[in-house]
């Protein structure tokens, strides 16, 4: 009797909690699906006394718009400088982070501990309360305005985090198996780029997918220092193009939103897929 | 695996600083590493230019300008005397500074709050779900914190738009409220809600993975053991569950410190929306407006300066964490 009352019990705890998660994900998921479900709706329709909660009359104006409008929207100019800026950000922060990464893993030097504890304080610096000498600096190296110029902004953003990252990959490959290279015939240099960089392919992709996102996201700093309209990247683009249409065309501005999130998207289910199985590894191993 | 390994081993959202995650091996003893004279030093040449470029040249100069008269005339070429601490003093003493960093902490501690909270909460319910609706959850939760800070403010800022906002609709036709037309932007009290909503809701997937992934380290048999000596689940939670995870939640807490309290995105793009930005500035905005809006860099220069040393003072908990974890 009482054993089945528990059953019940249970049951309902169950049920409970399964409806809790459902309305957890529907809180979650909602801002997403509105932002998509908005941008394919007539921008007429979206501003009538009923609000759709589904697309009635699917079209794509909005991004044509978005697109190819040029006189009211600059988004390829903007994606094309958005991407150069990724590219070179994730690049180059890469082969400079790998090169730290083995100079603090594979050496013993007068500095080394010190490099280490300037990387973490450097992480923590405030980029908002950097805005005005960086734009300074940028300016008398006649930077502002440049892909190069907000490029070596964001490497500096994301190299401490990036070196601090690489460095455990690095400490991950064993030492014998650049020894083993070096017996092999390589110099110190050939074994750190024939044997433990292809080893680090995730921890590679794992950093190089975060220096990604910071790029491409990255708000503040680009409309400090990229203020002209051709140098625009996506963020600062979408903010002046919801600016300019002001309330007046707010699908257009979701095809804007929605075509800025989904690389985002994309790229940070690839890496939460490393990070999960990650987790479990350690939760196993734990 | 160590907890605060977890704790940092985190995927990035769009909020500079975040952390994703590395397996953290442990380091090689430090007798493998190897002399190796002039080498590593340029190896850590390009890195170290960048960085001193692009942070340690600026922020000497943050300082240098931070002592200065330096405004609209020196931009143009006026000459731009030291005054001493003349601009620190004219930032403490202004009402509009206190107020700013006021509001600033306040938001903070609410988000904070809020966001450890809420985070904990769908934690704990996600090791209580089965398979299918902790896939769902967490799939929901990835979205979330996947959207860049920049899209989710202004997807939430039409959700809350006055006249055909989502919001204003469910709650005027599906609850009879009289938010019909109502702006949720005008009043700095209601601003700050929608402010605290986009930020939480971009937070807690982070704070939910994490402690969620501290949690399913905590052994099943000291729970059962607990559960056999009459701990209640709350006593559990309080007297099992947390100590395990006590290094997870500060260092958890720290990060959404110092990242709500340098919130820029959120804030400036809803003014831009629609606040009132007098009534409405952060830190981070507030520098904005007096440095590069207003045209008064030292004094800008002093607002930096003190908050880079309040940032700092409240990370160096986090730094000396990381460092003790990783044994350099």
């Amino acid at each position: 009797m009482s054993a089945r009352a528990g059953s019940t019990r249970k049951r309902v705890i169950s049920v409970v909690l399964s409806v809790t998660a459902v309305i957890v994900f529907s809180a979650a998921v909602f801002p997403v699906y509105w932002m998509i479900q908005t941008s394919f709706q007539p921008n007429n329709e979206i501003q009538g006394s009923i609000v759709n909660f589904w697309p009635e009359n699917f079209t794509l104006k909005n991004y044509q718009t978005v697109l190819f409008d040029s006189a009211r929207s600059q988004f390829i100019p903007a994606l094309r400088n958005s991407l150069a800026v990724t590219i070179i950000t994730v690049v180059v922060s890469l082969i400079f982070a790998f090169l730290a990464s083995l100079a603090v893993t594979r050496f013993r030097f007068a500095t080394r501990k010190a490099f280490i504890l300037t990387i973490l304080i450097v992480q923590m610096i405030p980029g908002e309360a950097m805005i005005v000498s960086t734009y300074r600096v940028l300016d008398s190296w006649n930077l502002l305005n440049t892909i190069g110029g907000l490029s070596l902004v964001y490497i500096a953003t994301v190299l401490p985090f990036t070196i601090w990252t690489l460095r455990g990959f690095v400490n991950g490959v064993p030492i014998d198996l650049e020894e083993a290279g070096m017996i092999d015939g390589l110099s110190r240099l050939g074994a750190f780029w024939r044997i433990t960089f292809p080893l680090l392919a995730p921890g590679l992709v794992a950093t190089g997918v975060f220096g990604f996102i910071q790029a491409w996201n990255e708000f503040l700093l680009a409309l400090v220092v990229n203020s002209r309209p051709a140098m625009m990247t996506l963020p600062v683009w979408l903010r002046t193009f919801q600016v300019q249409s002001g309330t007046t065309n707010w699908a257009a501005i979701m095809a804007g939103s929605t075509l800025m999130a989904i690389p985002v998207i994309v790229f940070f289910l690839i890496v939460q897929g490393r990070m999960t199985s990650g987790l479990v590894a350690g939760a196993v191993k734990g | 695996m160590s907890s605060i390994d977890i704790a940092v081993d985190a995927v990035p959202s769009g909020t500079a600083g975040e952390r994703l995650g590395a397996p953290s091996h442990r380091a090689p003893s430090p007798k493998r590493r190897k002399s190796g004279g002039f080498t590593p030093y340029l190896l850590l040449v390009p890195g170290s230019v960048v960085l001193a470029a692009v942070v340690g040249w600026p922020l000497i100069q943050l300082v240098i300008i931070s002592f200065q008269q330096y405004g609209r005339a020196q931009v143009f070429g006026a000459p731009a005397p030291f005054i001493g601490f003349d601009n620190y003093l004219k930032v403490l003493s202004d009402q509009q500074f206190w107020n700013v960093l006021l509001r600033s902490f306040s938001f903070c501690v609410v988000n904070v709050v809020v966001t450890m909270a809420l985070g904990t909460l769908i934690a704990l319910l996600m090791t209580a779900l089965h398979k299918f609706f902790r896939t769902l959850l967490s799939i929901g939760l990835l979205l979330a914190w996947a959207m860049p800070a920049l899209t989710a403010t202004i997807v939430w800022g039409w959700m809350f738009d006055t006249g055909y906002g989502v919001i204003n609709f469910v709650l005027t036709n599906w609850f009879g409220l009289g938010y019909h037309n109502h702006s949720w932007l005008i009043n700095p009290l209601s601003f700050f809600l929608v402010a605290t909503i986009i930020v939480v809701w971009g937070a807690i997937p982070f704070v939910a993975f994490t402690i969620y992934a501290g949690l399913t380290q905590v052994p099943g048999e000291v729970l059962e053991a607990a559960q056999l000596d009459g701990a209640g689940t709350v006593q559990r939670f309080r007297l099992v569950v947390f100590p395990y995870l006590r290094s997870i939640f500060v260092v958890v807490i720290i990060l959404q410190v110092i990242w709500d309290l340098r919130v820029f995105t959120q804030i400036f793009a809803l003014q831009g929306i629609g606040g009132i930005r007098e009534q409405t500035s952060t830190l981070g905005v507030y520098i904005y407006q007096t440095s590069l809006a207003g045209g008064e860099y030292g004094i800008g220069g002093a607002i930096a300066v003190i908050t880079v040393i309040i940032m700092m003072a409240i990370s160096l908990y986090y730094v000396r964490q990381s460092i003790r974890e990783e044994e350099l």
